[in-house]
């Protein structure tokens, strides 16, 4: 039952006018797992995501959930979605956004449990006028919820939200999860997709540039960042290790390495007034840039993220 | 593979009336737009009709037209502001994305476009009944009601493809600014007799005014077309608007 599929996107493209916002696609989705889409801003991710929630139509290529095409009621009855920026009316309350949500699926949880699962008790009867922006993603989790779909969409749903917050939704996908629901994420935060995904795609300028377990994730992308001041000049610098990627950037210069003590037991050879030193483990960006050189594809430019 | 979809479907009746009262709900909560669009041809009405008034027909020819100016102005902003507004917050989007069945949402509005006609009306008649004496017959009463109910339809069409169309800042203001006039133009403020000629056959391209006809034809105030026209033109509208708002509504790539 675990590998079962339960969506196929097949070699799809989409494109914005001349930009190509996804390039050549395929991507499998297994039942009962955490997908994580994992990459920066305009590479592609929430373009995927209207895709296969039915908003935008397809350039060339194929998508099937369920085996049914995005967009039909039929597959909405059995997904829930929570977008990017959704604002709520303002004079309706927690319980009537929920209980009309929940209306529109055969078989929903019962309305106590979903108000467990979000984190929405206490709050029920305030109108989401008042809600703080914390209290509106619940809310907005919650109706994604609500239905028990097959598949959950989340694009980006720890935005705005306090750790706390961040963690108790975690704790609640893990659960879902749990109950047999495949959930599709899309993140820039690295821990997040770590934390919650059973496979991880990285997407940068349309095109998945690497796939795999978080651990094989991480494995690759385990560069340290070295910034410090010194007067020693960069030519001398260089002398630490043939491969050596070294920048300056104003009075500052940076090392990307993989091995960053090797790195510092030499340099302190090399150099003897270095300050204000840091170590700092790769940011996400830096790792996109490094999976993107390893990998000697041509790079597109990368579409508008809608 | 998995290819097996549930047979079980949701209560649609349910849905409809859930959605019709969250969308009632949240309008009688929300004082600012209600009580304008109740009271605004109530208010017109007493000048131009009642203290204004300069012929004794006058105050029941008017209670008929603006009758036909207070059922377009919530279908109008009910449709083409409230969908544009929401639109605007991704509230929509979000809606699109769900199991809501898509006539769901229309109904709940025109449901609401009704209500809000109805109570229009009654104002008007209590008006006019009390303070220009206007007198019909019980039966003309009622057919005048029905026909200014049903008719508010063509208009709902044309707000729900302003609604689709319209960016959400910009939609209050252009709604004004096609209600007002074409009440005007369609001689719902001032009898259309009283028109130039060639203001007279413009209105003819005008929806309200067919609508106007049709209800004055119940009272033989009206000018004496066919009601066959009338009601060709209104129908006319309607399908124009239905197609033109599907097609905004099917359109892929919507931001």
């Amino acid at each position: 039952m675990q590998h079962e599929h339960i969506a196929q996107i097949h070699q799809v493209s989409k494109k914005f006018d001349e930009n190509l916002a996804l390039d050549q696609v395929s991507l499998d989705i297994r039942s009962g797992e955490v997908l994580g889409i994992l990459g920066p801003n305009g590479a592609g991710k929430t373009t995927l995501i209207n895709l296969m929630l039915g908003r935008m139509a397809l350039t060339t290529g194929e998508v099937s959930i369920f085996g049914l095409k995005p967009g039909s009621i039929e597959l909405k009855r059995q997904c829930g979605a929570m977008l990017q920026l959704s604002g709520l009316p303002d004079m309706s309350t927690v319980k009537e956004h929920i209980e009309l949500f929940m209306s529109y699926y055969a078989n929903p949880f019962a309305y106590q449990k979903i108000i467990d699962l979000a984190g929405l008790a206490g709050i029920e009867d305030q109108y989401s006028k008042t809600l703080s922006g914390g209290q509106k993603q619940r809310l907005l989790f919650a109706l994604a919820i609500c239905g028990n779909p097959k598949l959950l969409f989340l694009d980006e749903p720890s935005v705005g939200m306090d750790i706390e917050t961040r963690k108790s939704l975690w704790h609640t996908i893990n659960e879902l999860k749990a109950n047999g629901t495949s959930v599709i994420l899309t993140t820039h935060y690295l821990e997040e997709a770590d934390q919650l995904s059973d496979r991880i795609i990285m997407l940068n300028q349309g095109k998945i540039i690497h796939q795999g377990t978080p651990d094989e994730i991480k494995a690759n992308i385990n560069t340290k960042k070295i910034r410090f001041i010194s007067s020693t000049p960069l030519a001398e610098l260089m002398s630490i290790g043939d491969k050596l990627k070294i920048t300056s950037s104003g009075k500052y210069y940076e090392i990307q390495s993989k091995d960053s003590s090797k790195i510092l037991r030499k340099l302190f050879q090399v150099s003897d007034d270095i300050q204000d030193l840091t170590v700092t483990g790769a940011a996400l960006e830096d790792a996109f840039i490094q999976l993107n050189q390893a990998n000697p594809m041509k790079t597109n430019a990368a579409g508008e993220e809608l | 593979m998995n290819t097996k979809t549930l047979s079980e479907k949701p209560n649609l009746l349910k849905i409809y009336i859930l959605e019709a009262k969250t969308e009632f709900m949240r309008l009688i909560r929300t004082p600012g737009f209600s009580i304008p669009t109740l009271l605004f041809p109530i208010m017109f009405y007493t000048f131009f009709g009642i203290v204004f008034s300069m012929s004794p027909a006058m105050p029941t020819y008017l209670m008929v037209t603006y009758g036909v100016f207070g059922v377009i102005g919530p279908a109008l902003f009910s449709f083409g502001v409230g969908i544009a507004v929401e639109r605007g917050q991704g509230w929509f989007n979000l809606k699109e994305v769900s199991p809501m069945p898509a006539s769901a949402y229309i109904f709940a509005r025109v449901a609401l476009t009704f209500i809000f006609s109805f109570v229009i009306i009654c104002l008007l008649y209590f008006m006019a009944a009390v303070f220009a004496d206007v007198q019909l017959y019980r039966s003309q009463w009622l057919l005048i009601a029905l026909i200014l109910i049903i008719g508010s339809l063509p208009f709902c069409a044309i707000g729900m493809y302003l609604g689709l169309s319209l960016k959400s800042s910009a939609a209050p203001a252009t709604v004004n600014l096609i209600y007002l006039p074409l009440g005007f133009l369609s001689g719902l403020w001032l009898p259309i007799t009283l028109f130039p000629e060639m203001m007279q056959s413009l209105a003819n391209l005008l929806p309200p005014y067919h609508l106007a006809q049709v209800a004055l034809k119940v009272i033989d105030m009206d000018v004496g077309d066919s009601i066959y026209l009338h009601l060709g033109v209104l129908a006319a509208y309607s399908i124009v608007f239905i197609l033109l708002a599907m097609k905004a509504y099917y359109k892929k790539d919507k931001s």
